[in-house]
């Protein structure tokens, strides 16, 4: 009379509302979210994140009672009390007002709400992409990997598949031998019949001993390995998107640049870092730091170690360029650049610079993003750089002049394009 | 003594084929007693599915809104840290009563839970009257899959965001869209799409009428003096809204209404809550004892379960720092359970307060109370001297006339029949909420709506009002007004949207 179903491997019914939730509450959530940003490591971002919204912002209103008027209240565990007792009232209310109000959503707690890295990322690059250009040469890029694909009878002797030529030839040894033995057990067995009963017909018995010496040498004839039983491996080549980006990180470290300037570069770099993580599987971001000469490092001293000196852009770019020569292949990893700089530099390097860039790095690259810190008034370096905007459309420039300005620049810089 | 048989099974593990076979001797000996019941419908779900389904308010099918994503986020947070186990039952009210169990419980819970949710609960939906009166246990599942079609359908036709504004609206007005008096048509699915097409038409052949601004022909208004709209009050604000709003499209009037049929549907849940709970105690606290009794299940499966239940039925004091204020569960449990000790073995007391169910039979005298009260009722007539003494029980009053709370009853001779109707008032629905009414509508001047609170012990509105008055400002499209009438008919406090700066 009852039914039993099993539901477990049912859907999450909630999946929807918890979209509705966060689609609700976007705006609240973003800002959240953008304020986590600043707190967080470069490459911290495997988790997801605790947001909060405020309690009265969620709140879904009824008519209630509020405090005052005349209540009793029914409560269990009298110790002491006896009827007429008087009791100072309690400043928060709480007792006083305690099981009859209904409004739960009196408290001041923030809603904490803990959102995926999807849901976080997804909030945070809400309308940008990358580039259309990029996108398209993203489609393209493909490198091959080698998968096996089964066993053939033809092949390069390299690729013999022991296993199976051998397990082959056993097989056919078997068969091949069956019958073989199977004759020459029957002539050994006709043999010593004639032996016990007809033991002077030696005529018979010569024959039967011919014909057990041919069957025996048949049998030792059959080859241990033929060319039917060889097997080999086969590979084929499957063409694979590429899932990987490197992220350059190039900064002026020259004694122009002090700490604000940085903290400006490295919120810049973030996002940029955070963005590209969407995209792609694995990402790799180098570090390179320059005054006069340029020097690869790790992200804590990118950041905070102190060093000063004129300034040679270009020593950077040509490191950057010797990197991706050596370890980033454009033909395997999708490689992003990103450069923050004062402007400053020695005016004469600035045509080098660009030189560098247009003829060895831009043409691998899917996207170099050039801001400029601060700039009293811009000096040769943006000249420079301005001439590639030109004729690369995948090079980009901005500059920035506060915090509250980075956000912003980065969603110009990637921002979607509609046509 | 009866003869005791094998126990169905050792150890903790479950399996169908196991809850099957509790699910059968539960079964044999709830109808022994006499349990009338709908046929259950058992369904096996995950952790996750019990959040959903606590999320989702108890229906089994639900139209998509951010509230119950809210409930979901705030309900998985709380499992997570541990701060709430996840109740072992939630069962719906239809017809197949529908019970979820949770695959993470061990036989006996589930045991537990069959008892608990496909017999006490399930005869309590079929039974009490207010159920019988304002449910339609045949017919929800296929409203609710109705409203869930319709929802989505609007929601791709005018968009999320509009759909949504509707929804929160109504939702800040779901109190206040229940009849109290008339009884709900009920409809299948087929017949619920059809007739919603011709209501649509109607409705705004309707809402026409009341707003025409065509003169009338002249006889007709010499005769009329001044038409009141509404002719009497209204509590069903929804309602009023449904037919009445001036600017609403059918398909805002549609879902007014299924917020509307669907705050219907819990309203004798929300009455019945100290009943039902203890009703369902009850029963499975009887089943299982009658299981043990018959060796049907082991000691450690015994154990278990009364660890389990005496949780559930626990009451703390009120200066403990956790008081969640009465538990519904221990208060419920402990007056069913009182009211067999009447039936069976009456003390003096007894005997002069309850006259009239002392040594009577009692699965009768329980049945009959199940069927015919409600909370508010329920206490009121079988609430024991004993009961209080129990729960040590005494009642606060509040008066903000007054500088200090006063103790006005305990639990002693003088105090039983105060704290008995203080009990009683404090779960009258008429009480805890406010008595909020449409009173008038400004049908020849500038279309303003007027609510009228009536004061309950001068008790004022909370801090909401305004923000409800928004939404109801919303879902009527012209000015608004509450105004607060104490005992005396005098208009103490008038909130209006949109504030006249």
């Amino acid at each position: 009379m009852a039914t039993f179903i099993d539901r477990r491997s049912g859907k999450h019914k909630s999946t929807v509302n918890r979209r509705r939730f966060i689609r609700r509450y976007k705006e609240q959530l973003k800002e959240a979210v953008s304020n986590s940003i600043a707190k967080r490591s470069i490459i911290d971002t495997t988790s997801g994140e605790k947001v909060k919204i405020p309690e009265k912002d969620i709140r879904e209103p009824i008519f209630g009672h509020g405090k005052g008027g005349r209540r009793e209240s029914v409560f269990s565990g009298n110790k002491e009390f006896v009827q007429g007792d008087k009791i100072s009232r309690p400043q928060s209310g709480q007792q006083g007002t305690g099981s009859q109000a209904s409004n739960k959503g009196e408290g001041l707690d923030d809603f904490v709400f803990e959102i995926t890295r999807e849901e976080f990322l997804e909030l945070f690059f809400e309308d940008l992409e990358l580039p259309d250009l990029v996108k398209k040469e993203l489609s393209q890029l493909k490198s091959y990997k080698r998968v096996h694909a089964g066993f053939v009878r033809h092949g390069n002797p390299s690729n013999i598949n022991i296993v199976r030529s051998l397990r082959n030839a056993h097989g056919r040894r078997i068969a091949m031998a069956g019958p073989i033995k199977k004759k020459i057990k029957a002539a050994k067995q006709e043999l010593q019949q004639a032996n016990e009963e007809s033991p002077t017909d030696a005529a018979k018995i010569l024959a039967l001993e011919e014909k057990l010496k041919r069957l025996s040498k048949r049998l030792g004839t059959l080859p241990f390995i033929d060319e039917i039983d060889l097997r080999y491996n086969l590979h084929l080549k499957e063409p694979e998107l590429t899932t990987q980006a490197v992220m350059f990180c190039l900064m002026d470290v020259s004694g122009s640049m002090d700490e604000v300037k940085k903290d400006l570069a490295k919120r810049f770099f973030l996002l940029l870092y955070l963005f590209l993580n969407r995209n792609y599987e694995k990402i790799e971001v180098v570090f390179i730091r320059h005054h006069t000469t340029a020097k690869e490092v790790d992200e804590q001293e990118f950041f905070y170690s102190r060093e000063t000196g004129g300034t040679v852009v270009s020593s950077a770019l040509e490191m950057m360029r010797n990197i991706m020569h050596e370890r980033y292949l454009a033909t395997e990893w999708n490689i992003y650049a990103a450069q923050a700089s004062d402007g400053d530099n020695w005016n004469a390097d600035s045509p080098y610079c660009r030189e560098i860039l247009l003829k060895d790095i831009m043409p691998h690259l899917q996207y170099f993003a050039y801001i400029e810190i601060l700039p009293r008034h811009h000096q040769s370096l943006w000249q420079a750089y301005l001439d590639i905007t030109k004729t690369n459309k995948s090079f980009a420039m901005q500059h920035i002049n506060n915090q509250t300005e980075i956000y912003p620049i980065f969603r110009e810089l990637f921002k979607r394009h509609k046509v | 003594m009866k003869k005791r048989r094998q126990p169905i099974s050792q150890g903790s593990e479950w399996n169908f084929e196991l809850v099957k076979k509790y699910n059968e001797e539960i079964s044999r000996i709830a109808s022994n007693y006499g349990l009338d019941t709908y046929p259950n419908q058992i369904e096996v779900i995950s952790a996750q599915q019990m959040m959903d389904a606590y999320a989702s308010v108890g229906m089994p099918i639900g139209y998509h809104h951010w509230s119950f994503g809210k409930q979901y986020v705030d309900v998985e947070k709380k499992y997570k840290r541990g701060h709430m186990g996840l109740a072992y039952e939630i069962v719906i009210n239809s017809n197949p009563c529908i019970s979820y169990l949770m695959e993470e419980n061990t036989i006996a819970m589930q045991a537990l839970v069959i008892s608990h949710a496909c017999f006490g609960h399930n005869s309590f939906f079929k039974n009490n009257y207010l159920f019988q009166t304002w449910t339609n246990a045949d017919a929800i599942i296929d409203y609710l899959v109705f409203s869930k079609k319709y929802i989505a359908r609007c929601e791709e036709r005018y968009g999320i965001d509009e759909v949504e504004k509707i929804l929160d609206a109504c939702h800040a007005l779901m109190n206040y869209g229940v009849d109290r008096y008339k009884h709900p048509p009920t409809l299948s699915i087929q017949e619920e799409e059809f007739r919603q097409q011709q209501r649509s038409e109607y409705l705004q052949t309707q809402v026409n009428e009341l707003w025409r601004t065509i003169p009338k022909p002249s006889e007709e208004n010499k005769e009329k003096t001044e038409v009141r709209i509404p002719e009497e009050p209204q509590e069903n604000i929804l309602y009023f809204i449904e037919k009445n709003a001036p600017l609403l499209e059918t398909w805002q009037r549609e879902i007014i209404r299924i917020v509307r049929k669907i705050s219907q549907y819990f309203y004798p849940q929300k009455q019945t809550k100290i009943m039902n709970e203890g009703w369902a105690c009850f029963w499975h606290y009887r089943i299982m004892n009658d299981l043990y009794d018959e060796g049907l299940v082991t000691d450690e499966f015994m154990i278990e379960f009364i660890q389990s239940h005496t949780s559930v039925i626990a009451q703390v004091p009120f200066d403990h720092p956790g008081y969640p204020g009465l538990n519904p569960y221990a208060l419920g449990f402990g007056m069913w359970q009182d009211i067999r000790r009447i039936c069976e073995n009456p003390t003096e007391e007894d005997k002069f307060w309850f006259p009239e169910i002392v040594n009577r039979d009692w699965y009768k005298t329980i049945d009959f109370a199940m069927r015919n009260f409600k909370d508010e009722s329920f206490i009121a007539q079988y609430l024991s001297p004993k009961m209080i003494r129990d729960l040590k029980l005494f009642s606060l009053l509040d008066d903000d006339k007054k500088s200090e709370l006063e103790i006005s009853a305990i639990h002693d001779e003088q105090g039983f029949q105060y704290i008995r109707q203080a009990l009683s008032n404090q779960h009258n629905l008429s009480i805890i909420e406010p008595n909020i009414q449409v009173y008038s509508v400004d049908v020849r001047g500038n279309r303003s709506l007027t609510l009228r609170h009536i004061q309950y012990n001068h008790q004022p509105l909370n801090i909401n009002t305004q923000e409800v008055l928004k939404h109801l400002y919303r879902l009527w499209g012209f000015d608004v007004a509450l105004e607060s009438v104490d005992a005396d008919g005098n208009i103490v406090e008038t909130s209006i949207f949109p504030t006249k700066d």
